[in-house]
C-alpha cells in the first residue's frame, strides 16, 4: 500500500486513501484456515496442521511466527513449526492461556484465523555448508524445527557441514518431535537430549542442557549457534557458549513478549529499542541484548 | 569496643579455627559493609569480585524471568557464605542476590584474596578446602530439591 | 495562489473559510470549550471557537478563564488531542460470521466524511507526523491513513502555557511540516485579522471563496512578533542533545526509584499524549455467531500491558515509568527514526502528582556521573 509520507500535504493523499478504504483491511484481518490434523506431542502440547480455506498466507521462513485466531476467544503469536504442500502450515502450541488452550483443543474440521508471517528468521539459508549448533529448551524446539530439518540435510541441498542439536526437557515424556529427532540422527546430525529428572529406564543424560556442551565436538570459532527456550535458559546457554569461545555476534536467540498486532502498531512487544514482532523474535545476542535481558524489567 | 575486621573474619564459621595471622591476611582484603532490605549485593552478569561473609540478616539468591519476575533459588543466613564465581574465570555473577533484612557482611575483595592464595599455597589450599566443603554441602542440598519430592510425579 | 504565498483574512473571512469547508463536504472539527477545557468538537463558524478564553497550566494544574477580548487562539492545548480523530479510542477491526466449519469475514468500513481540522496547533501537527511513521506506513493502519487524509488548517501559537516546550523539540511555535493552510492570529492596531500561509493546492482552492488581501510587510512583522513572543515565553525547556543516549546509558539511575515513589501509574500521561499509540485488542462473540475484534487505546502503565503467560514483565511502577519515558525520548528514535515527544506539555499538566518529564531529564543528566550502568557482555 502506498504511504502517506509526512512530506506530502494531507489533502493530496485523499483520493488514494479513499481507494485504500475499499480494499481489504490489510494486515490486521486474518485468513480463514481449517484444522486438518491435531497431534498431541505431550499432554499439553499440540501440533496443529492448518490448510487454507481461501487465500493462503505467504510461506514462513524458519523462526517466523503467525498470529492464530481462535474465533471468539482471541489471538496468539505461535511460531511456525513446519510447512507442507498445498500451503499447509504446522503450529506447535502449548496450552498456557485462554487462546492457546482453545487452539490446543481445536478438532480437525474447525476453523481458525491466520495472519502472517511476521518477524525475523534464523537465517538458515546462510548456514548452508557451515557449522551450526542448536540449543533448544522445552517447547523452544518448535520454532527451531524447520531450521534444523533444513540444516540436517546434505550440504549440497542447503544443509550444514556439521550440525549439533542439544535439547533439554523436563522429563522424558515431555520430549517433543521424537520422530524428527530420529530422522535427524539418521541424517548424521549429533542430537543429544537431556532431562531435568528421570527414572532409571531413561538411560540418557540428566542435567542442564548447557552441561551437554562438554560432551559434543564443535568448533567454537566457526560455529553459529541458534538458541530457543525459556529466557533464563537462553541467558545461561548464551553465556556458556561465550565462555567456550563462541562470539556473541554468532549467537542467535529467539525472544518472546506480549504480541498482539504482529505489525509494530500496538506497542506491546517492545523490549527497549526493539519491537519484537518486527525486529525479532530472532535477534543477535551481542550488543544491547544482554543488557535488555537483565535490566529492562526490574 | 567494636571488633576489628580480623576479629570479624576469625569469628565467621568459614574461617573458624584459623590462626590469627591468617585472619589478618584475609582482613587485609576485607571491609565491613551494610545493605538495606531490598538492595542487591550481586547482579547477574556483572563482574564477580567479592566473597561475602554474612554476619547479620538474610540474603535471597534469585534469577529473573520476564513474566515470573524474581524467582528465589536459595536463601542464605548469618554465618553462611555468598558468592563463589570469583574463584574461576570468567569471574562473572550467574545470579542476583538481594538483602531480605538489614544485612551486615564482611566483604572480601576477590582479586586481593586470589593473589594472596597464589602467593601462599598453604593458605590457598586451606581456603579451597573450606570453600569446597560449603559448595559440596550446597550441591547435595540442591540435588535433593531437583527430585521435586513433594510433587506428584518424580520421573517420566 | 502559489504555495508559500500568504494572504490576510478578517473574522468574516474566517467564517467564509469554515462554511466553505462545510460546503465541500468536510466534517469541520476544531477547538471548542467543553467542561472547562479546550476540547476537539464540531465547528460551524468562528463563534464556536474559544473566543476570549485563556489558560493557565502548571504541573498537575489546568485552569481556563474567560475574558472579554476577541482572541480566538490565545490558549495552549488542553487534554484532548487530534489523535482521537485519526486514531479513535475504540474501533472494530473486523467482523466475522462463524458457523459450523465456516467463517465469513467482513470488512469494516469507515464511512465518516473526511475531516477538516481547523485550529491545529503546530505541536499537534508535529504529533500527527510522528504518528505517520508509526501507523501511516505501508504496513500501517488503514483507518488511520484514511482519517489522516483530511484537511489541516494550523493555528500558529502566540501564547504558550506554563508547561509548553515546543521550541526545545523543534515543533513550534511556527507551523512546520505539511499543512494545507496555517493561520496566525494578529490582534493589534490593525484590528483582528489572520495571516494565512498557503501550504497546498487544496488549501489554496478552499481560499477561492474567501475574501482575502495580499499580506504586506506590516502583517509579516506582526506575525514575527507573535512568534517571538511565544518563543520567549515558553513554560519549559528540554535539553535534547544526546538525550536518547543519556537515557540509554542510565537505565539504573537512582532517579527512577525517586519518580516511582511519586508516580501513581494512572496512565493519564499516555491518555493525553498526542503520540502515544499503544492499543489492545479484544475479541467478542454474540449468540448469533458474530465475532468482532475490537481495538482500543491501552497504556504501558497498565499492569497487563506487558503480560506474558505467567505474569506481567514490567510489574513495578519504576519499570513502567522508565519504559514510558525512555520510549518517548530515546527508543522511539530506534523504532521510528524520530523523537516521540513534541513538547506539548500535556503529560506535565495532566499528571495528578505533577511529574514533569523535563525535570526528570534534568535530574538524570545531572546525576549521570554517579549512576551505575551495567557493561555489555564481554565476550
Amino acid at each position: 500500500m502506498a504511504m502517506t509520507s509526512p512530506a506530502e500535504a494531507p489533502s493530496q493523499a485523499l483520493a488514494r486513501a479513499e481507494l485504500e478504504a475499499q480494499l481489504h483491511y490489510g494486515p490486521l484481518v486474518p485468513e480463514p484456515y481449517r484444522v486438518a490434523a491435531a497431534r498431541h506431542e505431550t499432554e499439553d502440547v499440540v501440533t496443529l496442521t492448518l490448510e487454507p480455506l481461501d487465500a493462503p498466507v505467504a510461506d514462513a521462513l524458519p523462526g517466523q511466527f503467525n498470529m492464530l485466531t481462535a474465533f471468539g476467544v482471541g489471538e496468539a503469536a505461535i511460531s511456525v513449526s513446519g510447512t507442507e504442500d498445498g500451503g499447509r502450515i504446522d503450529h506447535t502450541v502449548r496450552a498456557v492461556g485462554q487462546v492457546s488452550r482453545a487452539l490446543c483443543s481445536s478438532r480437525p474440521g474447525s476453523v481458525v484465523g491466520v495472519r502472517g508471517p511476521f518477524g525475523t528468521h534464523w537465517g538458515v539459508d546462510e548456514l548452508a555448508g557451515k557449522d551450526a549448533l542448536v540449543i533448544a529448551g522445552g517447547i523452544g524446539l518448535a520454532p527451531l524445527r524447520m531450521g534444523v530439518s533444513q540444516l540436517a540435510a546434505d550440504p549440497a541441498s542447503g544443509g550444514a557441514r556439521h550440525l549439533v542439536v542439544l535439547i533439554g526437557a523436563r522429563t522424558p515424556n515431555q520430549i517433543v518431535f521424537a520422530e524428527d529427532l530420529r530422522r535427524w540422527r539418521d541424517l548424521g546430525t549429533d542430537v543429544e537430549v537431556t532431562v531435568d529428572a528421570a527414572g532409571p529406564e531413561w538411560g540418557g543424560p540428566v542435567g542442564v542442557v548447557t552441561g551437554l556442551l562438554d560432551t559434543v565436538a564443535f568448533d567454537p570459532a566457526g560455529t553459529v549457534a541458534l538458541v530457543c527456550g525459556p529466557e533464563v535458559m537462553i541467558r545461561f546457554s548464551a553465556r556458556a557458549l561465550v565462555d567456550r569461545g563462541v562470539s556473541p555476534e554468532r549467537i542467535r536467540i529467539s525472544l518472546e513478549r506480549n504480541m498482539q498486532c504482529g505489525v509494530g502498531l500496538c506497542g506491546h512487544c517492545q523490549l527497549g529499542p526493539l519491537l519484537l514482532c518486527r525486529d525479532g523474535p530472532v535477534v543477535d545476542y551481542a550488543g544491547a541484548v544482554p543488557q535488555l535481558l537483565v535490566q529492562h524489567e526490574r | 569496643m567494636p571488633e576489628s575486621i580480623a576479629e570479624l573474619v576469625a569469628n565467621h564459621p568459614l574461617f573458624a579455627g584459623l590462626p590469627g595471622d591468617t585472619a589478618e591476611l584475609v582482613a587485609g582484603c576485607a571491609r565491613n559493609v551494610a545493605f538495606e532490605p531490598g538492595e542487591l549485593l550481586i547482579v547477574e552478569g556483572e563482574p564477580a569480585d567479592t566473597l561475602y561473609l554474612l554476619r547479620r540478616g538474610r540474603v535471597a539468591l534469585e534469577v529473573r524471568s520476564p513474566a515470573k519476575g524474581a524467582m528465589v533459588i536459595d536463601t542464605l543466613a548469618p554465618g553462611q557464605v555468598l558468592g563463589w564465581s570469583w574463584l574461576f574465570p570468567p569471574y562473572r555473577w550467574s545470579f542476583d542476590a538481594r538483602a531480605l533484612d538489614p544485612v551486615g557482611v564482611v566483604s572480601v575483595d576477590a582479586t586481593c584474596l586470589r593473589s594472596k592464595a597464589e602467593a601462599d599455597p598453604a593458605f590457598g589450599y586451606e581456603l579451597m578446602k573450606r570453600l569446597g566443603a560449603v559448595i559440596l554441602q550446597r550441591l547435595q542440598a540442591t540435588r535433593l530439591r531437583l527430585l521435586d519430592l513433594y510433587g506428584n510425579d518424580v520421573a517420566g | 495562489m502559489p504555495l508559500g504565498d500568504a494572504v490576510v483574512i478578517d473574522r468574516d473571512g474566517l467564517d467564509q473559510l469554515i462554511s466553505g469547508l462545510t460546503t465541500r463536504g468536510y466534517r469541520v472539527l476544531g477547538p471548542v470549550v467543553r467542561q472547562g477545557a479546550i476540547a476537539l468538537g464540531e465547528v460551524n463558524s468562528s463563534e464556536d471557537l474559544p473566543e476570549g478564553w485563556h489558560d493557565t497550566q502548571a504541573p498537575g494544574s489546568y485552569r481556563l478563564e474567560h475574558t472579554d477580548d476577541s482572541a480566538l487562539f490565545a490558549w495552549a492545548v488542553g487534554q484532548h488531542s487530534i489523535k482521537a480523530d485519526v486514531f479513535p479510542s475504540r474501533s472494530v477491526v473486523w467482523r466475522a460470521q462463524v458457523t459450523d466449519g465456516t467463517v465469513r469475514l467482513e470488512e469494516t468500513r469507515d464511512d465518516a466524511p473526511s475531516a477538516a481540522l481547523v485550529g491545529v496547533r503546530p505541536c499537534e501537527l508535529a504529533a500527527l507526523e510522528v504518528l505517520d511513521r508509526v501507523m501511516g506506513t505501508s504496513s500501517g493502519d488503514p483507518l488511520y491513513k484514511r482519517r489522516r487524509a483530511g484537511l489541516v488548517v494550523v493555528a500558529e501559537c502566540g501564547t504558550p502555557s506554563g508547561t509548553c516546550f515546543c521550541t526545545s523539540m523543534g515543533t513550534g511555535p511556527a507551523a512546520t511540516g505539511a499543512f494545507d493552510l496555517a493561520l496566525t492570529e494578529l490582534l493589534d492596531s490593525g484590528g483582528q485579522r489572520f495571516l494565512v500561509t498557503i501550504g497546498s493546492e487544496q488549501g489554496a482552492e478552499v481560499l477561492a471563496d474567501v475574501e482575502t488581501r495580499v499580506a504586506d510587510d506590516t502583517d509579516f512583522s506582526a506575525r514575527a512578533a507573535v512568534l517571538e513572543h511565544a518563543n520567549s515565553h515558553m513554560g519549559r525547556r528540554l535539553a535534547t542533545d544526546d538525550l536518547p543516549g543519556l537515557l540509554a546509558r542510565n537505565l539504573e539511575h537512582p532517579r527512577w526509584d525517586d519518580v516511582a515513589e511519586r508516580c501513581l501509574a494512572c496512565g493519564n500521561c499516555t491518555l493525553v499524549c498526542p503520540t502515544c499509540f499503544c492499543s489492545t485488542v479484544e475479541d467478542t462473540t454474540t449468540i448469533d455467531g458474530t465475532v468482532e475484534r475490537h481495538r482500543s487505546w491501552s497504556s504501558c502503565f497498565d499492569l497487563g500491558h506487558s503480560y506474558m503467560s505467567g505474569g506481567p514483565v514490567r510489574s513495578s511502577t519504576r519499570s513502567r515509568y522508565r519504559q514510558w519515558m525512555t520510549h518517548k525520548l530515546s527508543t522511539w528514535w530506534d523504532q521510528f527514526g524520530s523523537s516521540g515527544c513534541v513538547g506539548c506539555g500535556r503529560c506535565i499538566t495532566w499528571c495528578p502528582v505533577g511529574i514533569d518529564i523535563t525535570e526528570e531529564a534534568v535530574a538524570i543528566r545531572a546525576g549521570e556521573a554517579g549512576s551505575k550502568s551495567v557493561d555489555a557482555e564481554r565476550g
